[in-house]
């Protein structure tokens, strides 16, 4: 089946206590797609990857991978099908402890099983291609500033070629020529490399140019998707005030305003 | 297989944990059942969390490299804090037992007083304290930390098993190197209990070591190696234990390790007293 996607979410329920996240949320990622999701500040974008990832798990719904579903899987085979995977967290989570090119090296060194230096070889390409030097990599990840940790965990994410990439706010904290270049990177793993990307970004210049898809999340479901190109005439008031930054509006900021 | 089913039944006893809702705390007996059920519940968390950790460590893929560098952290740097305490702990043994002994004319028994003392109890013990201290509280504080900054979801993300590749290593290499620390400070702690009877109380040096020896029997000492052992293995676990359960960022991790040290403390005294009956209670 050629029409299968890569990813199909259906019905997807999850809430912290009394609070719903995600609330009956559908949404499919083509192979070779780039989806981006768009959503206010704590709609649940987040939680969603981490879903997908099988690190949080949903309260029910079904997530399929290739035609697989990997809800409530157990621990061993969720592990085979992480393989796929790469993720940009939002807040970089790179290992402290390790300096920045084995961060980028990890996966290829653990799950890869590549050699110490080949692996090394290929972390210092992965980051020359986010725009970070040798004498960057010998460093520690608390020796480097924010945008820094922020490329280097793209690095992380990309360096094993994955399947399926998730970026949860690649170019948040990046100055606009940064962020262009960030941009064309994530371009170019899933126009070139042919991987499926889901991202998340607040950034729309970022999102007109790495997405072929863009699903906007609010209150729990995706209220649109469609083609990029659609985005300014979705039609739907939700999406148009997000896009343009209105504070008027359908999404009511829980702000009070004096 | 059998400790993946663990794992899973443990995640799902954390999630339950969690979203107990909050029960009218009004009834006295209501109060005392729920802090036992509570308590149970710890109970068998911890319980899960030691068996799949432990399944861990003997299951591949095994990270030498990464016990190596725990021998050193937990071993290796805990070598001085160790040697300072039993040296102590042998002069001050020397110095009381001579000063009580005295008074029914026993001085000649110093000797062996030190040494038994040392051996049985007094080294691993106070070894595992400090260790606690030292190692326990490092390790919470890490794990703790790399929890509230998703590190750990990374390690997943990564395909790497954060039991594998943080918690087994540490078990390890605490499990094995305080039997090592402790047969050091075994004779770190003979030696201190000499300088003080050879060189204080007037012992004749020969004979001092002579009555060290005589009634040391293997067992005082094998006994206070399985109980460094079963120390380590207990720092170890509550450190990554309380660890990896941290939540809520720097509070949490302060949290976590302020538990970690309290309740290894706590485990390794009553461990020592249930260990010290397997031996010698008859
Ligand atoms: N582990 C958790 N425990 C409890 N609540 C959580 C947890 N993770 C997320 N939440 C809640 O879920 C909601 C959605 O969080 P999420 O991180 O997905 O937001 P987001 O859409 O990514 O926001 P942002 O754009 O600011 O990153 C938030 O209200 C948050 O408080
Ligand atoms: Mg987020």
């Amino acid at each position: 089946m050629t029409d299968q996607p890569k990813i199909r979410i259906r019905d997807l329920h999850k809430r912290f206590g009394s609070k719903v996240v995600l609330d009956g949320l559908d949404l499919d990622v083509g192979v070779a797609e780039s989806v981006v999701v768009i959503g206010g500040s704590g709609s649940g974008k987040s939680v969603l990857l981490k879903c997908i990832l099988g690190l949080i798990d949903p309260d029910s719904g079904t997530i399929e991978i290739d035609g697989r579903n990997v809800v409530g899987l157990p621990r061993a085979e969720r592990e085979a099908y992480m393989r796929k995977f790469g993720m940009l967290f939002q807040g970089g989570a790179l290992f402290d402890s390790l300096p920045v090119w084995e961060n980028v090296a990890f996966g290829l060194i653990q799950s890869k099983r590549m050699g110490r230096p080949e692996a090394r070889a290929v972390a210092l390409e992965k980051l020359a291609q986010v725009g970070l030097n040798e004498e960057v990599s010998l460093l520690s990840p608390a020796e480097l500033s924010g945008g820094m940790q922020k490329r280097v965990s793209l690095a992380r994410a990309i360096a094993i070629e994955p399947e399926i990439i998730f970026f949860d706010e690649p170019t948040t904290g990046l100055d606009p020529i940064m962020s262009d270049v960030i941009n064309d990177l994530i371009v170019k793993c899933t126009r070139e490399l042919g991987a499926t990307a889901l991202s998340i970004t607040h950034d729309m210049a970022s999102a007109r140019k790495i997405a072929d898809r863009v699903a906007m999340l609010y209150d729990g479901r995706i209220i649109w998707a469609g083609p990029v190109a659609d985005i300014d005439r979705s039609g739907n008031a939700h999406v148009d005030q997000f896009i343009n930054g209105r504070a008027e509006g359908p999404i009511q900021m829980a702000v009070r305003r004096s | 297989m059998r400790a993946t089913l663990r794992e899973e039944a443990f995640d799902a006893d954390v999630r339950l944990a969690h979203s107990d809702g909050i029960q009218s705390r009004m009834n006295p007996l209501a109060t005392i059942g729920s802090t036992f059920l509570s308590f149970l519940t710890a109970l068998g968390r911890l319980a899960l969390f030691a068996g799949s950790a432990v399944g861990h460590c003997v299951r591949p893929p095994i990270y030498p490299r990464l016990i190596g560098r725990q021998f050193l952290e937990i071993g290796y740097y805990s070598l001085p804090v160790v040697g300072l305490t039993t040296l102590f702990s042998g002069m001050v043994l020397a110095l009381q037992s001579y000063s009580g002994f005295a008074r029914f004319s026993a001085e000649s028994a110093v000797a062996t007083v030190v040494v038994l003392s040392i051996t049985r109890e007094l080294a691993p013990v106070l070894a595992g304290l400090m260790v606690a201290g030292r190692v326990g509280a490092a390790m919470a504080a890490e794990i703790g930390t790399m929890r509230v900054t998703e590190q750990i979801d990374a390690l997943t993300t990564l395909s790497t098993n954060p039991f594998k590749y943080l918690i087994a290593p540490r078990l390890i290499a605490a499990t094995l190197s305080l039997p090592i620390l402790v047969l050091i400070g075994d004779v770190i702690g003979v030696f201190g209990g000499y300088v003080v009877g050879v060189y204080k109380l007037g012992f004749n040096a020969g004979n001092y070591i002579q009555s060290t020896v005589q009634f040391l029997e293997q067992i005082d000492v094998i006994s206070g190696l399985v109980k460094a052992g079963v120390f380590g293995f207990i720092v170890a676990l509550m450190g990554c234990y309380h660890g990896y359960h941290s939540r809520g960022g720097a509070q949490g991790v302060g949290a976590a390790t302020t538990n970690a040290v309290v309740t290894a403390s706590i485990m390794i005294l009553i461990a020592n007293y249930a260990i010290t009956e397997l031996f010698f209670g008859r």
